[in-house]
């Protein structure tokens, strides 16, 4: 089988898996919701304060919710076994993890921007930075998907390794979090955000290039 | 066989590296003490209180080299983990887990004693300063290895994974560093800076060189240490550890 062909067939089993559990693969998305609604009732319903913070909760909010669906995704495959399946398949393994990258950052980056115009009319964003935010968002997921799958392919053999994940991953989140949130601040004040963006850019690249090669690396290590 | 090459092989027995590291420690331990001495005595007594920040500025002698130390410790341990990811030397393994404990106490000396300076030169514990930030991120990524070093059952294989994730900590920190400094110069708040001053007197050098050979020292025995007990443990069941007990109750 080709390696092309061995990738997007995981890539299709694994979008298949989230639409049959699709209640499931929209939790992340709803807890983002339910946090954009909870804010106001901490800091207030001013909407120049919501505005204010917006930026960060926004970017807050993707990485909190990128987390939840994090520890599922190579447990699952190893649960049920398919992952001894993918250690031995004749191709080589960065190519599918590869793909198990796309799938996540798919079933779990996508719904949030899905949900974005919801979460932008929620922080009271103005329309100037509407489109910076929704650019933030969609530059910035692929590389906590990346980053986020190193964490959970090095904790496969820890039984709920959720809260190590968090910890393991969030620290390697700082630069996502910084460039995405600065990018819809800079909108905001009607800046240029161009810098920004290509940092988002650059950072997504770098970690979709290396991760499915360490996540490789990860999975062999602890394979039994 | 080169000769560098064949002292690695021997350095990654267990065996000949305890008695190795046991032949050494002593000769380390001791200018270890005397560099604490010397350099304690000469910064906190000796070396002149600073014509702005007066005797505040002998935290420096602490916070300095344990600032260095914080990431000179990381690199050896991801080097360290490199060599155990790709060789799986049982040593390699060990260093790199030895020194993550070792790495994170510096760090929170860092932390500490930059949080200790700045109340009386800043009027805060905590300035979002970018060296403090970046410092307070690298301590979460040791935490994270320890964590992950803990969490798996087998202490191989957790060794492996830990050092795979030093490794990946390791190409992230400048990133890091250069997204926390760019941060930090778009949000500059009230004008704080550490020393103004870039050069310094060499009456305060010397004993802040001092005190960076101490940590160094400090470092490679308590690594030393760290690594004898740890093979005493993992090869317990040996012939030539039960030996060395034998004879230790002779």
């Amino acid at each position: 089988m080709s390696v092309l062909r061995a990738s997007v067939e995981l890539l299709r089993r694994d979008l298949q898996l989230a639409f049959r559990s699709r209640m499931d693969a929209l939790q992340p998305v709803l807890f983002f919701v339910l946090l954009a609604v909870l804010v106001p009732f901490g800091v207030g319903p001013e909407p120049l304060r919501l505005q204010t913070i917006a930026p960060g909760m926004l970017m807050v909010g993707t990485l909190l919710s990128t987390l939840l669906s994090l520890d599922a995704l190579f447990v699952r495959d190893a649960d049920d076994l398919s992952l001894d399946h993918l250690l031995l398949a004749p191709v080589p393994l960065a190519a599918l993890t590869f793909s198990k990258i796309v799938a996540h950052w798919l079933t779990s980056a996508v719904p949030c921007l899905l949900a974005y115009p919801l979460l932008a009319t929620l922080f009271n964003l103005s329309d100037g930075a509407w489109s910076a935010g929704f650019l933030a968002l969609l530059l910035a997921t692929p590389t906590l998907s990346a980053i986020g799958a190193i964490g959970a392919a090095l904790t496969v053999s820890v039984a709920r390794g959720g809260t190590l994940i968090a910890l393991l991953v969030l620290p390697l989140y700082v630069p996502a979090l910084i460039f995405g949130a600065s990018a819809i601040e800079s909108a905001q004040a009607n800046l240029a955000i161009s810098a920004q963006i290509y940092f988002l850019s650059a950072l997504a690249l770098l970690s979709l290039s290396l991760s499915p090669l360490v996540c490789a690396v990860a999975l062999r290590l602890n394979a039994r | 066989m080169n000769r560098i090459v064949l002292y690695y092989h021997k350095l990654s027995s267990p065996e000949y590296f305890y008695r190795f590291a046991s032949a050494v420690l002593p000769w380390v331990l001791l200018p270890c003490v005397a560099c604490f001495a010397i350099g304690l005595y000469a910064g906190l007594v000796l070396s002149p209180p600073d014509y702005q920040q007066g005797d505040t500025v002998r935290i420096m002698y602490i916070h300095v080299p344990a600032a260095w130390m914080s990431l000179f410790i990381y690199v050896v341990m991801a080097f360290a983990g490199l060599l155990a990811v790709v060789w799986h030397t049982k040593i390699a393994e060990w260093t790199a887990m030895a020194c993550a404990p070792i790495g994170a106490m510096f760090t929170a000396v860092t932390l500490i004693t930059g949080s200790l300076w700045g109340r009386p030169t800043w009027g805060t514990y905590w300035a979002w300063d970018a060296r403090l930030t970046a410092e307070l991120v690298l301590l979460f990524l040791y935490l994270g290895v320890i964590a992950l070093y803990h969490a798996i059952n087998d202490s191989r294989q957790a060794a492996r994974a830990a050092s795979l994730l030093a490794l990946v900590g390791l190409v992230n920190i400048p990133i890091i560093h250069f997204s926390v400094k760019w941060w930090n110069t778009l949000h500059q708040g009230a004008s704080v800076r550490l020393t103004g001053a870039s050069s310094i007197h060499e009456s305060m050098l010397w004993p802040l060189l001092i005190m960076a050979l101490a940590t160094n020292l400090y470092f490679v025995v308590s690594l030393l240490n760290r690594l004898r007990v740890k093979i005493l443990e993992a090869e317990s069941g040996k012939a030539w550890v039960q030996a060395l007990e034998s004879n230790h109750h002779e």
